[in-house]
């Protein structure tokens, strides 16, 4: 029998707020342990949770960047466990009544050429629930450490339908989440770091079946290659279970990266009996309709139809815009240039080459984290750059020199030509007498081409770009040497 | 009247982590059915009509705005309250989920 895979998964996203979602403490990544703590992070007895309204509105813009509903009445449950992570003894969340309601995310499905646009198809969302981060907990040889920093830290959990088929799937929607959330603002969505951390639940059918079948949870997964390789080992392991006569059991396992495989977890049905009811300590929260309208009023473009804008209205091929929009900062820059000079695909190879690999040189972080923000260049030293070249004053050739120069000193490209002298160099009467000199001084090259070797030409053009330091236009030279060897 | 409600005592002291005596279980265990039962009282009576509400006061919207960080304690002061800590951690058993 052949089989087809479900998968579902559940994505922890930390609100970039400044103090925890119950209480002011404040939250940074990376503190010292147990220095971002007070009484109601602990638990302490007496103490009240208050909740953090800039949490509830971000939670709400991503939820309408999502194409969620937001709910008009949400409250808080208690979720209770015991685990050491959790010093209430149970984690303040929503059951029932979640702050979103359903939502759908585009993806595209990579495509294998590449260089070319892939399948595009929505996913839907089921919610995103508004709850707190419980502590850190470091397993040690004989013990267990609990930093208590990220306990109560507002946290978004979107949780999708079983609606992908395949861990391309999967991955195509983290990354289409991510830019989504980044764009909005509401997370820098860091992995490394736990700002955004994926569950996968994965359920094996035969192919056709309605009925789904058992399915698994997998937790742990802290990167998108772990998702990928996870989903992937998971469906390979339930096919077999099933192929052998067996069934799948319903259960948490956890991905163990270093070793490529999971475990069971606990299967125990009791683990998940959370008694859950309503906080007394939180009041409902009903969201006004106007702020949901002025949330969705101030959205930004999505990253999608920001890239069928670029290839309609400034005819960008699909390899520039796939690096350009799902990056809302250099998308912006990009636009931004255009307003010191309208000359769109110039520009834009310059953004998305020369900006981007400059900017990779210096960073440590790789190409997913740059920030054009920290450079010495705007918006306009690109369109001006762009003017020179389009109006001739400047070859590309010298523009990659102009560029190098401004990028490490922050100068516009027209100070940078005049002070160098990089002026392209239309002076026919100077030009003609280097020509004159690089064809008498290589009559090997010269009677070459006139054997029919076009590219000999080359070896005379170089004397003369170097005798002019680049600036003669190559076009013009290049007719000139023909010329004047027909001539001769 | 409905059966009379149970509790799985050995159910629900797991639940909560707690070790009892047989003694305690057959105590307790008549003490939360008398609790149960008194729930059945209450759903005896007839709510049609009424709204349902998560809250005993009709109050919403009660928020911190501003999102200002207030003080924090000073990892000394959580590990006092700790029975072991090391290296500003509290220190427990060793859990493996």
């Amino acid at each position: 029998m052949d089989y087809e895979a479900t998968i579902g998964l559940e994505i922890h996203v930390q609100i970039k707020t400044r103090t925890k979602m119950f209480t002011a403490a404040p939250y940074e990544y990376g503190a010292a342990p147990n220095t971002l703590t007070d009484a109601v992070v602990l638990g302490l007895p007496g103490t009240l949770p208050v909740l953090n309204h800039a949490a509830i509105e971000k939670c709400a813009q991503l939820g309408l960047m999502l194409g969620c509903e937001i709910a008009e009445v949400c409250k808080w449950d208690r979720k209770n466990y015991f685990y050491p992570d959790s010093p209430k003894n149970y984690q303040l969340t929503q059951n029932d009544q979640p702050l979103c309601l359903g939502g759908e995310v585009e993806i595209e499905l990579a495509d294998p050429a590449r260089n070319a646009a892939g399948e595009h198809r929505w996913v839907k969302l089921n919610r995103i629930h508004l709850e707190e981060d419980p502590g850190k907990l470091t397993h040690e040889a004989f013990d267990t450490l609990i930093d208590f920093n990220r306990a109560g830290v507002p946290l978004a959990e979107i949780v999708t339908e079983p609606d992908m088929s395949s861990s391309a799937e999967a991955v195509a929607f983290l990354n289409a989440l991510r830019n989504l959330i980044i764009y909005a603002g509401i997370s820098d969505c860091d992995m490394e770091k736990g700002q955004l951390r994926c569950d996968a639940n994965v359920s094996l059918k035969p192919v056709g079946s309605t009925e789904l079948g058992t399915r698994t949870e997998m937790k742990n997964l802290n990167s998108i290659s772990n998702v990928k390789a996870a989903i992937e080992y998971e469906i390979e392991r339930q096919r077999d279970v099933l192929e052998s006569g067996n069934l799948v059991v319903q259960e948490t396992r956890r991905w163990d990266v270093d070793q490529g495989i999971s475990f069971s977890l606990r299967s125990k049905e009791e683990a998940h009996d959370y008694r859950y009811f309503p906080d007394p300590d939180l009041m409902p929260v009903e969201f006004d309709r106007n702020r949901v309208e002025a949330l969705r009023a101030e959205l930004p473009e999505r990253p999608f139809d920001k890239q069928r804008r670029f290839e309609q209205e400034y005819g960008l091929p699909y390899t520039v815009t796939t690096v350009l929009c799902p990056n809302r900062e250099l998308s912006e820059f990009f636009e931004a240039a255009l307003e010191t000079h309208h000359s769109p695909k110039l520009i834009a190879n310059y953004v998305a080459n020369d900006l981007l690999r400059e900017l990779a040189a210096g960073s440590e972080h790789g190409a997913q984290n740059l920030k054009v923000s920290a450079c010495q260049l705007t918006p306009a030293h690109i369109g001006t750059l762009a003017k020179l070249i389009d109006e001739g004053v400047i070859s590309k050739q010298i523009a990659k020199e102009v560029f190098t120069e401004m990028f490490a000193t922050g100068e516009l490209p027209d100070a940078i030509v005049e002070k160098k002298g990089l002026k392209q160099s239309n002076d026919t009467g100077e030009i003609e007498a280097l020509c004159r000199e690089a064809i008498a001084g290589n009559e090997k090259a010269v009677n070459q081409y006139k054997d029919g070797n076009e590219k000999a030409i080359n070896a005379l053009k170089g004397p003369v770009m170097k005798a002019t330091k680049g600036k003669a236009n190559p076009a013009m030279l290049d007719e000139l040497l023909k010329k004047l060897i027909d001539e001769g | 009247m409905s059966e009379t409600p149970h509790i799985d005592i050995d159910y629900v002291a797991n639940l909560a982590r707690i070790e009892l005596t047989d003694e305690e279980k057959a105590k307790l265990g008549s003490q939360l059915d008398d609790i149960l039962g008194y729930f059945d009282k209450l759903n005896a009576v007839d709510v049609s009509g009424v709204e349902p509400m998560a809250h005993a006061h009709a109050v919403t919207n009660v928020w911190r705005e501003g999102d200002q960080p207030g003080p924090v304690f000073d990892p000394e002061v959580l590990m006092q309250m700790a029975p072991e800590s090391r290296e500003n951690q509290v220190v427990v058993p060793k859990v493996v989920e």
